[in-house]
């Protein structure tokens, strides 16, 4: 056995498997997949910038606790919240899971039933993702994911549902898996936040059908130790729109995969990012969009800003298939280095296989606008101050991709409070 | 007010020296101008006072009422009561103009130990001295100077001199790339603020803003120093004839 393959075993023995009910298929094939993939080693082409050692590794690195008390994000907005501990849900702290036009239900509940909505879809959309490039992190999170909440959305949310993810454990490992499967015309606003574990796994499996909307809202907080794998898997029907944004502060380690198929006509996707990164920090987004219908319309927005030997990775793909014309697929990656020490990795790539399409990227890493920078100063604006106007400035084109004004205020105010803690120490 | 004794100044990357010894005492309330031929130095002048980077004082002194201003981080020289009427306003991409004004107005006042100023009552000065300089709604809510016209930059510089009601104002360059209505607009907006107690340092090319704006005294500014120093009756002396009569004078 190669050492690949027995690190796989091990990884697979440490974890508890659940084998019966509705998704037993779905993980056994999971599991199948893995085996054959293998876990992901730093020799992978695909994790050329990011070693996933860490992530991928039997043991859980200790993460101290993050204890500074920092406003909870979203914390003003009326939602719908569910919370997890460590990656155990906690009932106290959630609200009651009903909401008008929406099913929601919890993974772990609905395994042991044979039948379920969310069949088709478990594993099913994460096993679609798997080609043309492995992502065994999201098939081991197939296989083994402990918990989860399985949303069904049959019309307009009225309140946004919030999964809320706590850590309190140094050594706690959080394996979950969510699928939401919005119908026709629904319309649902989904956000995330919080730390989670010390190390965290978590598939979102978002399934839009003809004329849904699915907005996605993500916030991983200043918790320092943390690392995280997440993968997005969308499929978007006719008409439909997915978009997803999600603001990141430290944390040791984080990829966050986004994997979306545009397979109806005139669908959006949007995926964005903004993620500032002081000292031991390492963030990677990962992101591939196949257009596979006429006249879809596909964004990526992504910034970053870097310092204190902190490192962003931005892997970005647009695929368009045969036959996938007018398309209009757009890439941004941008990073701002506020010293030498940061660094910025990005893999912008572009497939074409349609004759009628318009796809840009571009992808630029600079300094501080020394200019802008003194101007601010000379106006009076002391210099930790001014740099932080001039970092929400850039981070700000990003924060611009949520539509929700409630939620972008409130992720600017939560990154505004950060900046400052940043730089007053 | 403003007290220069002999600054000398290199650029710090290269070794060549910009400013050879400059002079210059103004008092409160008085208006200076400068003149001079291109390269002569009369930016690196306003730069080096209110504290750029790049720049290297090898010798003399600068005092903003008694103080020494050369050691203060920029910031401190504008709480101090220092401005720049920057010859190139900064384009800032994603910074809304009214929160610039706001930021600026509040740190400086913070820095000066006053209260903070509400939105409420910030908005109401802002949209006063805004109408006087044909500043629109518009401008204000834009990011700062970012697709403003020439003009639309310097009369933005003005406003937001009149909100910081600074002491000692510099001016660089403020006329250039101004037509006449608009020329008559920031001269406007700066005889506004003259007071017996803010002195303003005019750098200009020509003669015609120093008919709006009238100066107690002009100074020649070339190769680095101060060459002349008269009346207004000197301005109108270098519209006529040029600088080559009063370079030939000192050469
Ligand atoms: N940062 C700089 N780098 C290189 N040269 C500079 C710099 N700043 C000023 N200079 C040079 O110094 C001289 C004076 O420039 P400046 O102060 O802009 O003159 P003025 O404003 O009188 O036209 C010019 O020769 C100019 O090229
Ligand atoms: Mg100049």
């Amino acid at each position: 056995m190669s050492a690949d393959a027995a690190q796989t075993e091990n990884r697979l023995d440490a974890l508890a498997t659940l084998a019966t009910g509705w998704s037993a298929e779905a993980r056994a094939n999971a599991l199948a997949r893995l085996r054959e993939m293998g876990l992901p080693t730093k020799r992978d082409e695909y994790w050329k910038y990011t070693d996933p050692t860490t992530l991928a590794s039997e043991a859980v690195t200790e993460a101290a606790l993050y204890t500074e008390q920092d406003t909870p994000l979203f914390d003003d907005i009326d939602r719908l919240k569910i919370v997890f501990v460590d990656g155990v849900f906690d009932a106290a702290a959630s609200d009651d899971l009903s909401l008008e036009h929406v099913e929601i239900m919890r993974l772990s509940e609905a395994a042991a039933a044979d039948i379920h909505w969310a069949k088709p879809l478990y594993g099913v959309l994460e096993a679609n993702g798997q080609t043309p490039v492995a992502r065994p992190l999201a098939a081991l999170n197939t296989a083994m994911a402990e918990d989860g909440i399985l949303i069904r959305v049959t019309g307009k949310a009225s309140k946004p549902v919030s999964l809320i993810y706590k850590h309190l454990a140094t050594t706690s490992e959080a394996i979950l898996h969510h699928v939401v499967k919005l119908d026709e015309g629904a319309e649902l606003t989904l956000t995330e936040s919080g730390p989670a574990a010390a190390r965290f796994n978590k598939v979102l499996e978002v399934d839009v059908a003809d004329g849904a909307a699915f907005h996605h809202v993500r916030g991983q907080g200043r918790d320092h130790e943390r690392r995280a794998v997440t993968h997005t898997f969308a499929r978007l029907g006719k008409e439909s729109v997915f978009k997803s944004f999600t603001m990141t502060a430290n944390g040791v380690l984080t990829r966050n995969e986004c994997v979306i198929e545009l397979n109806g006509d005139d669908a959006h996707a949007t995926v964005a990012g903004a993620a500032v990164g002081d000292g031991v920090f390492h963030h990677d987004d990962t992101v591939f969009i196949t257009h596979d219908a006429l006249n879809c319309e596909s964004r990526q927005v992504f910034k970053k800003v870097l310092r204190n030997g902190a490192v962003g990775v931005f892997q970005g793909k647009i695929l368009v298939k045969e036959g996938a014309q007018k398309t209009d697929g757009y890439q941004i990656s941008q990073s701002l280095l506020l010293d030498e020490d940061s660094q910025f990795l990005a893999k912008p790539e572009l497939e074409i296989y349609a004759d009628d399409v318009a796809c840009s990227h571009g992808s630029t890493s600079g300094a501080i606008d020394e200019e802008a920078l003194f101007y601010l100063q000379s106006r009076g604006v002391p210099k930790d101050q001014a740099q932080d106007l001039l970092v929400l400035a850039f981070l700000g084109e990003a924060l611009d991709e949520v539509e929700d004004e409630t939620l972008s205020d409130s992720l600017r105010a939560q990154l505004e409070n950060w900046l400052s803690k940043r730089s007053h120490g | 007010m403003l007290d220069i004794k002999n600054l000398a100044v290199s650029l710090e990357e290269e070794e060549k020296q910009i400013l050879k010894g400059v002079d210059l005492k103004i008092g409160a309330g008085e208006v200076h101008a400068i003149m001079g031929p291109n390269g002569s130095g009369k930016s690196t002048l306003s730069y080096v006072l209110s504290g750029k980077d790049g720049y290297e004082v090898t010798g003399g002194s600068a005092e903003l009422e008694g103080e020494d201003i050369l050691e203060m981080e920029p910031e401190e020289r504008a709480a101090a009561g220092l401005f720049l009427a920057f010859q190139y306003p900064v384009e800032i991409p994603g910074v809304g103009n009214m929160t610039f004004l706001r930021t600026a107005v509040n740190a400086q006042r913070k820095a000066r130990g006053e209260d903070e100023l509400s939105a409420g009552d910030f908005l109401k000065v802002v949209r006063a001295k805004a109408k006087d300089l044909k500043i629109d709604a518009d401008m204000l809510k834009r990011p700062v100077n970012v697709g403003f016209s020439g003009g639309e930059k310097k009369r933005n510089e003005i406003l937001q001199m009149a909100m910081l009601e600074p002491k000692m104002c510099i001016l660089d360059e403020t006329d250039s790339g101004l037509d006449v209505d608009a020329m008559k607009l920031v001269s406007h907006g700066v005889n506004a603020l003259r007071d017996e107690g803010r002195s303003f340092l005019v750098i200009t090319h020509y003669q015609r803003l120093l008919d709006h704006i009238k100066p107690d005294v002009v100074h020649i500014m070339a190769d680095g120093k101060i060459i002349k120093t008269g009346g207004p009756e000197l301005a109108l002396e270098v519209e006529n004839n040029g600088y080559a009569d009063l370079l030939a004078e000192v050469a």
